[in-house]
């Protein structure tokens, strides 16, 4: 029986509907109701929704045996995981965003608000700039409105909210996409069911062209 | 019959620990017994060296300023006086102060460790592999033992023309079986794309001995990475027809800090505990670093994790309540209950009333229970 933790949302429906394709169905899933464990004992497979960020620890600590996480939740975290596949969907940036028309004076402190204070951390550190870091949790967009922030680092996918909001991008970290993760002890012990569930998803996003 | 208590103290993996003991010392392996401080000065040198950077530190009466121990394995290297042709032959079992995997906090670790040091062979590399096998066999028979070189990812890595920086983060990719990203790291530093073939393979380069070392061989590009494998070869040789050879297996991502280690790494892994449980390889560089230009390779368990990953198999906190009233006498309430345990059944002697024991059998002492 392998685990494998989804990430709840738009993501997790998209993932699910490539696992059910490549033979993984499990059809109580999509029945209404509040539970939270779904399992399809034919195909070996149970199935957990959780919030997108705790994939990455689910896999971690061995409650999953696999996962599908964001690029960004491993690079905040880096937990201690293989990472298998890119499965190119859930596409976006990781970028540096702040107000039109202002410009960066290198001489001072920068401020920069984010959900991702590691990845900003190591992002700045590698370009020697002195920062000040404001974590928060949503709506990041408002630190540099309201000038709690200079800039902010955060997921880019489309650029409308920040457009809307008089902001741009100003320079580009890293490309992020879902990828799927798995525990490092459970590959050892369920190597064969693994490797066919990872085999077959390469297989379909090679005819799907991602 | 005496009941066999053994269960319930491998729950803290103390039964465990033990067994390696006899182990280590049936193939003449020595305690190593360290003080539970050392100068900080040795750890802040190599920092990298050790899993966290937190360590406890306090000033002395001098004022010379001091460390918890984070770690054994640098005071053994430090400590290493070697004779002659001389090895030493050592194995530890120490609480280590480390920031808790969490983080947050500081933990006591208990770790068990083996250490040698001395000129390595073929001989040395197969007793201290089938030791650590054997170890991992102590806490569960469904283990697997992963066995990689160093020598084979940095060999390839020699041929590319990447910065050091690039190096490490391949590594690190490599760790992760993270091809993909590895294909995007050589296609933005326009790595030749023979090499960048090989190194995008290495990963899935993994599984039972004998196939993998066949698969291995077609990446060989240099003498150093032909080395590294005829050293794996070497060691199949062997251990093939050993007991944990099922167990083995070869796996090229497994990797560690090229500054300290090179030659032969191992994971171990037993079911039921999401990370390795075991780990170690040959640290010649470490020595080196540490002014001791010698061989050494050896390993450590996180004797910690057993506890969080194996349940109390128990049940009941004992098999037999006994409960007694005041006015019962003391003498041949004890004697009931020795009686009881002679039959091989645990007993708590307990004054009657409510309780949160959870027992498998409850008896109340009547005067004449004796007779009964």
């Amino acid at each position: 029986m392998l685990n494998i933790a989804l990430p709840k949302g738009r993501l997790g429906n998209k993932v699910y509907e490539i696992f059910e394709k490549i033979g993984y169905e499990c059809p109580e899933i999509n029945e209404k109701s509040r539970k939270l464990i779904f399992e399809n004992e034919k195909t070996g497979v149970r199935y957990f929704w959780v919030k997108p960020s705790d994939v990455a620890i689910y896999v971690e600590h061995g409650a999953a045996d696999i996962g599908v996480a964001g690029k960004d939740i491993l690079l905040e975290y880096t937990p201690d995981v293989y990472e298998l596949l890119d499965l190119g969907i859930g596409k976006c940036r990781m970028a540096v965003a702040g107000k039109k028309d202002t410009r960066d004076k290198i001489g001072k402190t920068l401020t920069v608000a984010t959900k991702f204070p590691n990845i900003a951390r190591d992002y700045y550190s590698s370009i020697g700039r002195a920062i000040d870091i404001i974590e928060l949790h949503g709506s990041i967009e408002l630190a540099p409105i309201l000038g709690m922030s200079d800039v902010i680092v955060d997921i880019v996918e489309t650029g409308t909210t920040l457009r809307e909001n008089n902001l741009e991008v100003k320079t580009e970290i890293v490309d992020i996409s879902a990828r799927f993760i798995a525990n490092k002890s459970s590959f050892k012990f369920k190597t064969a069911e693994i490797e066919a569930l990872t085999e077959k998803i390469a297989e379909y996003l090679k005819r799907e062209g991602k | 019959m005496k009941k066999d208590y053994s269960d319930i103290f491998f729950g803290t993996g103390e039964k465990a620990i033990l067994d390696m003991r006899s182990l280590y010392e049936s193939y003449g392996y020595k305690k190593y017994k360290m003080r539970k401080f050392e100068e900080y000065d040795l750890y802040l040198e190599n920092k990298s060296f050790l899993a966290g950077e937190s360590i406890i530190t306090f000033t002395d009466l001098n004022g010379k300023l001091l460390a918890l121990k984070p770690d054994v394995t640098l005071s053994i290297a430090k400590n290493a006086k070697l004779k002659g042709h001389d090895a030493q032959k050592l194995y530890y079992t120490e609480n280590v102060y480390r920031e808790s995997r969490a983080g947050n906090e500081y933990k006591e670790i208990m770790q068990v460790g083996l250490e040698y040091i001395g000129k390595i062979d073929l001989c040395v590399l197969c007793e201290v592999i089938s030791l650590a096998a054997k170890s991992l066999h102590t806490i569960s028979a469904n283990y697997v033992m992963d066995i990689s070189h160093l020598g084979f990812a940095s060999g390839l890595l020699d041929e590319t023309e990447l910065k050091q920086s690039a190096k490490t983060e391949v590594l690190k990719m490599l760790s992760q079986k993270d091809a993909h990203s590895i294909a995007a790291l050589c296609e933005r530093e326009n790595v030749k794309a023979e090499l960048s073939e090989k190194l995008i393979a290495l990963p899935s380069v993994y599984g039972n001995f004998k196939e993998t070392l066949r698969k291995a061989e077609k990446l060989v590009v240099n003498d150093k990475m032909r080395e590294a494998l005829s050293e794996l070869y070497g060691i199949y040789g062997v251990l093939k027809n050993e007991k944990p050879a099922k167990n083995l297996r070869l796996d090229f991502s497994i990797t560690n800090d090229l500054s300290y280690y090179n030659g032969i790494i191992f994971q171990g892994f037993v079911d039921g505990v999401p990370c390795d449980i075991l780990s170690g390889g040959r640290y010649d560089n470490l020595m080196q670093k540490l002014g001791t230009p010698a061989e050494a390779i050896g390993f450590a368990v996180y004797i910690d994790l057993l506890e969080r990953y194996f349940k109390d198999s128990a049940e009941t906190d004992v098999d037999v309540l006994l409960t007694y009233s005041d006015k019962d006498d003391t003498a041949a309430v004890l004697k009931e209950a020795d009686k009881i345990r002679k039959s091989g059944k645990s007993v708590r002697v307990q004054k009657s009333g409510d309780t949160k024991i959870k027992y498998g059998e409850k008896i109340t002492f009547e005067g004449g229970a004796e007779n009964a």
